[in-house]
């Protein structure tokens, strides 16, 4: 089964559970308690779940490591190289 | 205890004059303190800016059983540079890698390792968890990165937190398998063979990395990405 097909599926049934409750073909009182959560409840989900993940990426833009030392490192490294480099006879080529 | 594993490492290049001489340094030096046996495969694409003979001269210095030299003609993309590489590696593992220092030599040993720990078929450096990360990007290029990777996990639930990125072991049968199964060009290529992976239950492995962006030269793969990025993510979404 495809990613899309998955998706379908979970959401056709999600969206035919909520269709029943709805029309009351699913016998409960919820539905006539709270009518508006329950018509308004897939966009509430949607929207909570927008906010989750925007408020996720942006922590995780935050926290993203910036490795830092590494650059350094490599800075230094790439010196060592071109001083070895060159001991050992090779020619860079010369960049204006 | 004896083993007749070898890595070959492959290094598609193009206009990375200045890269390279240093990332084999690197190699050289990495490769040798762990003891695994290795060889370096250099795949130029013809670069106008003489890298194939900033390869020659390497090969001089280390050898032509550690530096093998594959040019190809022309610019003919990192796809078919990857194949072309595989057809000519005597190793059986295979790691890819870019020669323009974001990948730093340091962490194959780590690749090895992690490898050998559970018998994985790949391993692939992640920048996304651990003490893996970025050196060199700005908020704008985060968010993006940060954006799309989520909306990636959600929608494909790879199992993997690095899909794009490029610093992976492979063993070679199944790196052959992979290339063969996959369609995408570009740096898309990546995600389609992480993803077609998993949908052919090989194990993966993850190595957090630190991946510093390139200090010489010029990335080759600029301007549509985003676009590129999306219309492979919804091919994934609707053909894995
Ligand atoms: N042989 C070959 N190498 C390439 C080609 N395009 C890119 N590369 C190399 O592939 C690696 C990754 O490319 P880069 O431009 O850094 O991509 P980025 O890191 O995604 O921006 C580098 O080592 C490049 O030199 C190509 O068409 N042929
Ligand atoms: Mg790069």
């Amino acid at each position: 089964m495809t990613k899309l097909m998955e998706w379908l599926f979970v959401v056709g049934t999600l969206g035919a559970i909520w269709l029943a409750l709805l029309t009351n073909t699913i016998e409960n009182s919820f539905a006539k308690d709270h009518y508006d959560l329950l018509l308004f409840s897939p966009v509430i989900f949607v929207a909570l779940f927008g906010l989750y993940a925007l408020t996720l990426v942006l922590y995780r833009v935050f926290t993203f490591n910036n490795c830092d030392e590494a650059a350094e490192e490599l800075q230094k490294e790439i010196l060592q190289a071109k001083e070895d480099l060159q001991k050992q006879g090779f020619k860079f080529k010369t960049v204006q | 205890m004896p083993s007749t594993d070898k890595y070959s490492i492959l290094l598609p290049t193009y206009n990375e004059v200045e890269n390279l001489p240093i990332i084999i340094w690197l190699l050289i030096k990495h490769m040798n303190a762990s003891g695994y046996p290795y060889e370096i495969i250099i795949i130029d694409d013809g670069s106008p800016d003489g890298t194939l003979e900033a390869a020659k001269q390497l090969q001089k210095i280390y050898g032509e059983d550690k530096i093998v030299l594959r040019p190809r003609e022309k610019k003919l993309g990192l796809g078919t540079a990857y194949i072309h590489g595989i057809k000519h590696a005597t190793g059986n593992y295979i790691i890819i890698m870019d020669a323009d220092l974001s990948h730093h030599p340091k962490f194959i040993q780590e690749f090895i390792e992690k490898q050998r720990s559970q018998n994985f078929d790949i391993v692939t450096g992640t920048r996304y968890i651990g003490g893996g990360g970025v050196h060199g990007w700005d908020f704008k290029r985060k968010l993006i990165s940060r954006g799309a990777n989520l909306l990636t996990q959600i929608l494909l639930r790879p199992g993997v937190s690095d899909l794009t990125g490029s610093f992976r072991l492979y063993k070679k049968d199944i790196l052959e398998t992979l290339i063969k199964s996959c369609v995408s060009k570009g740096y898309v290529f990546q995600m389609e063979m992480i993803v077609r992976a998993r949908q052919r239950r090989y194990t993966i492995g993850e190595v957090p990395i630190s991946f510093v962006d390139r200090v010489y030269g010029e990335s080759k793969l600029g301007g549509s990405e985003i676009i590129q990025f999306a219309r492979s993510l919804l091919y994934l979404f609707a053909t894995t």
